[in-house]
Order: C-alpha cells, then structure tokens, then sequence
C-alpha cells in the first residue's frame, strides 16, 4: 500500500475521531497529528504530557513504575523496598530484564522483590514501625547491600507515613545511603512524573555524597553514561564502543550500575544522555552545580552510531576523535555484511511504532539503515520537548499519536497497514491476532541488545526473522483465503 | 513566577528552559547584556516574553533564576 498523503492521514483522523462523544474527541483531536518537518515546534501541533480521557484504554503506567520500575530497580548493589500492598513489586519484579553482574541474592538484588505487604492493619495504624523493622531485617540477612531505598506505594501518600524520618534515622543506623522517594502512583498523568521524581531523589539523597571529597583519580576522559537501562545488555554494548574510543566510562545510569558509581558521577567531565525523557533532570541538574555538560546520544543503527561518536568526540581532544574514527572504521565491515544480508529481505517495508521514553524517535534511524520506514510514531508518556525532537526525524505527512487508545491505534494499523508494528506487551497479541507481524519494543522482545553494532546485528535479524516469518501466511482461515472462495464459486457453478 | 534554568548552546546564544511546562527555547534578545548589567526583557524565540531583576553582573550560566512572565503567550 502506498504512503498516505497528507489530506488522506488528516481524513484517517478525522474518522478514528468520529465515534468520540464532542468533549473526548476536543480533546483527543490536540494528541493526534500530521508531521511536518517545516514546523519548528511540536506544541504548535500536538498537545502532550495531560491526563488519560476516562473510559479510554491507555498504555501508561504509574509514578511508581517510573521510580521503581525504571530509574532505581536497576540499580544492582542497592535494595529497592517497595512499600505497600504486595502487588505493585510483584507485577513489577524483573519484567523490564536489565541485566547485571553480580550474584543475585548475595550482593546483587536486581531480580528480587522486597516489599512491606501492607495489610489492613498497617493502613489503620501506618507502616513506619514495619518500615524500620523491615530495613533491620535486610541489613541482617542481606548485609553486602550498599543501600536502601523506600519506594512509596499509593497508600503511603494517602495516609502520610513519615517515610523520610524513617529513612533518615535508618540511615544512621545501618550507616548506608536509605533514600525514601515519594513515588506514590496517583501522582501526575504518567510513570514521566516517577521519572522526574527519582531523579529530584538521586540529587537530594546521593549525588552530593562524595563533594569535597578528591581520593576518586579523574582522567580528562571520564563520562557517564545516563539513561541507559541495560535492557538486554544495552549499555554493555554501548560501552565497550565508547572505551574502544579511549574514554573511560565510571558510571552507568541505571542498567549494571551501583550507589558508588552514582556518587562518583559528580566528578566526570561529561554526561551523555540516551533516554532523555527520564535523566535529564539529573543532567541539567549537575550542569547547573558542577558544571559538568551534558549532550544526547543515539546508539542505535550504524549511521546514527557513528554521527554520535563524531559527536561525543568532537567534545574531546584529538586523541578521541581518532578513536572514534577508529571504532567506526573498524565495525564497517561488520555491519556492511549485516546491511547487505537483511536490507534486500527488509527494503521498503513500513514500521508503526508506539512507545515510551526515548524510542519512538531513537530507533527510525535503524530502521532506515535496514530500507525500511517509520510511518507511524508515538509516546505513551512523552513531553512537548520529545515531539520537538521527534519532528525532524520522521517524514512528511507521517501520523504522529500521543498517548494513543487501544481503539485509535487499532483503527490506524487498519487503514495504513504497517509491515510491522513495534509497541508493548499490551498490544502484541491484538496485532498479532489481526496478523501484522509484531516486536515487542520495551524490552526487545525478550532479545537484545539493541544499541551499538553489536546490537545492530540483533536488531537486523529479529526484524527479519519477525517480519518474514511464514507464519503471516497461515493466519486466516483456509476457508477465508482468495484461493478458497474461488474453489466455492467453481464448486457452485 | 517560574523558575528558570538558563545556559548558552554552542552558539553562545541563551536557552531558556521551564521544566514544568517542557519549555526549551532560544532568547532572541535581553535587554541588558554586558558585564556589568545583565536582565531585564527577554524575548523567545516562541514570541513569549519574560523578565529577570536585572543584576550588577553577568550571572554564570547555567543557573536557575525566577523569572516574571510578561504576556499570556499563545
């Protein structure tokens, strides 16, 4: 099917519209939008970061998810305490796969759920006692943790347990880092919210830990890399291109990272942000106190690599610069013979995609490298300045969707007819059913990694290996194929 | 009365940035910009308009400061 022209994607909004009663549809018409690359800012076009109509199925979740789910649960050497009713760390526990080393259970903790199970009782009475009680009982049977933290469940909000005095007299205690972060899920329209939060923790309970304090030996290389999750090894595959060009990475923020490296990151020389929507108040932050600049970064698909280490570089002296040309000099071959073998199998395909912090944009230069074309974008919890980013990257007349229902996206896929759809667990199986090969693009679809040329390689044959499945084939009915009717009409005649 | 993160890109111009309203934005101008005074009107690139208590000396960038919004904007 040929791309959609602009009156066409204007005419598809405006239909998928028309079921909503007049107030819903006000208000969902300012999230759709047409992109055009002319436009210097997203707000003059799409309406972004508000609150879910009720009765409408969204895809987002919660201010705990994105404290606990995303910005601290990575962070391996620490113990996460979800605090409240058991299901919120439970439902949550390991399903985002952020690797690590480490021995679970030992001095790693990654994959484990520890919680304060709230009972009617602890609402009644409030849950600080068992809070304290709790934090006694890790130290005891886990005591090669390098620290705490308290992440705060709905019902911690509503009936006003004192969690920072806890954590503070703990604190003293135990003599570790306990940082209580008000994450409770009512608060904001989207797990954004939970991101913004953890960070405002990280900068008023650790990242001022080790000031005044120079035993750290700094090289005038040293970076840290912000926002990048480990999912499926990720950030693995990211830093072993960013040593090969001579810089010495101390921290990873958050996927395989510690406490220490957190509290070293104040002495680095410069940050480099790949999921921007969830780090960048840590990096704007450190700019303003430790002057350390901070620049985005995009690691995935070998042309978008490749403009980022020149990027990343050109910050540096010669030394890194060569490196860099280096690092891309000698991954040519490798992801030449990746082009080459799925380019022909993949060319000319079209993607949907609708997810979270940074994809929706980040990925459209992989898929390009593999011939293929994002015809349809969106955030589940993206702000105006992530569709400000987002406008450059995508084509004309592109549909761009913020916050989209199960319905919108279904009727989308219906009248454009992707190739592929990349989104979450959530919509795979619906997709999947109306047969359009799906990935699952939160966590790689239980594959990965994804960035760097490592990832690259992964990424090129998940697609084809999704997209060229003969399974598509045999998804309708025999009875409903051309073939069959045929025979039906021969039969009756 | 937002509060105001501002820093100068790699052109030297200043960004304005309002993190509660995702506002990241290039000052076309400021009405006072020397070493010795710096403040005043400043005009976004977006049209808006916002003003600083002008100061006795450039501030060092990047820093938060509050800053009056001067119209209703859009």
């Amino acid at each position: 099917m040929a791309a959609l022209t602009k009156e066409e994607t204007e005419a598809l909004i405006q239909e998928v519209l028309e079921v909503y009663p007049e107030q819903a549809r006000k208000d969902r018409a300012k999230h759709l939008a047409i992109n055009d690359q002319s436009l210097e800012k997203s707000n003059k076009c799409i309406t972004s970061n508000r609150k879910s109509q009720p009765g409408v199925m969204t895809i987002r979740g919660c201010a705990y998810a994105g404290s606990k789910g995303v910005v601290w649960g990575p962070i391996k050497d620490m113990i996460h305490i979800s605090h409240g009713p058991v299901g919120c760390g439970q439902y949550s526990r390991a399903g985002r796969r952020n690797y690590y080393v480490g021995t679970t259970g030992v001095n790693t903790f990654g994959t484990m759920n520890f919680t304060s199970d709230f009972t009617e009782k602890d609402i009644v009475f409030g849950g600080d006692k068992k809070l304290a009680k709790i934090m006694n009982e890790i130290e005891e049977l886990f005591p090669l943790n390098k620290g705490i933290s308290i992440q705060s469940e709905c019902p911690i909000g509503l009936i006003g347990d004192d969690i920072e005095a806890v954590a503070k007299k703990a604190n003293k205690e135990i003599g570790k880092p306990v940082v209580p972060v008000r994450c409770e899920g009512f608060r904001g329209v989207s797990q954004s919210l939970g991101h913004h939060i953890a960070n405002d923790a990280i900068r008023d309970w650790v990242l001022e830990n080790r000031d005044g304090d120079e035993s750290f030996p700094t090289t005038p290389y040293d970076v840290a890399v912000i926002g990048d999750y480990n999912i499926g090894g990720d950030a693995w595959a990211s830093r072993t291109l960013l040593e090969e060009m001579g810089l010495r990475v101390v921290a990873q923020w958050s996927g395989d990272g510690t406490i220490a490296e957190i509290e070293k990151t104040p002495k680095v020389k410069l940050n480099l942000i790949h999921c921007y929507r969830s780090m960048n108040y840590i990096a704007r932050h450190m700019e303003e106190k430790y002057k350390i600049p901070w620049i985005e970064y995009n690691f995935f698909g070998p042309t978008k690599i490749a403009e980022s280490l020149r990027k990343i570089a050109a910050l540096f002296d010669e030394t890194i610069q060569a490196g860099a040309e280096k690092v891309i000099a000698k991954y040519q071959a490798e992801y030449d013979a990746v082009i080459a073998k799925y380019k022909p199998r993949l060319q000319g395909k079209r993607v949907m995609l609708y997810i979270g912090g940074l994809r929706p944009r980040h990925v459209i230069g992989a898929y390009e490298d593999l011939g293929m074309e994002v015809v349809g974008t969106g955030y589940e919890f993206g702000h105006n300045d992530d569709y400000d980013r987002t406008i450059k990257e995508m084509g004309n007349a592109t549909l761009i969707y913020d916050d989209v229902t199960g319905y919108e996206f279904e009727e989308f896929v219906k009248r454009v007819q992707p190739d592929l759809i990349g989104s979450g667990i959530k919509e795979k199986y619906i997709f999947q059913k109306m047969g359009i090969p799906f990935r699952q693009m939160h966590s790689w679809d239980y594959s990965g990694p994804y960035h760097g040329y490592d990832g690259f390689a992964i990424f090129a044959r998940d697609m084809d290996m999704t997209l060229n499945n003969p399974c598509w084939k045999q998804v309708k009915a025999p009875w409903k194929t051309e073939e069959s009717s045929k025979v039906t009409v021969a039969a009756g005649a | 009365m937002p509060s105001v993160m501002l820093k100068k890109n790699a052109e030297g111009k200043l960004v304005f940035y309002v993190p509660k309203k995702d506002l990241e934005e290039v000052a076309e101008s400021i009405e006072f910009d020397s070493p010795e005074k710096w403040g005043g009107k400043v005009l976004l690139s977006d049209g808006s308009k916002y003003y600083f208590e002008p100061m006795n000396e450039q501030p060092d960038f990047p820093v938060t400061l509050r800053a009056k919004r001067l119209d209703s904007g859009e």
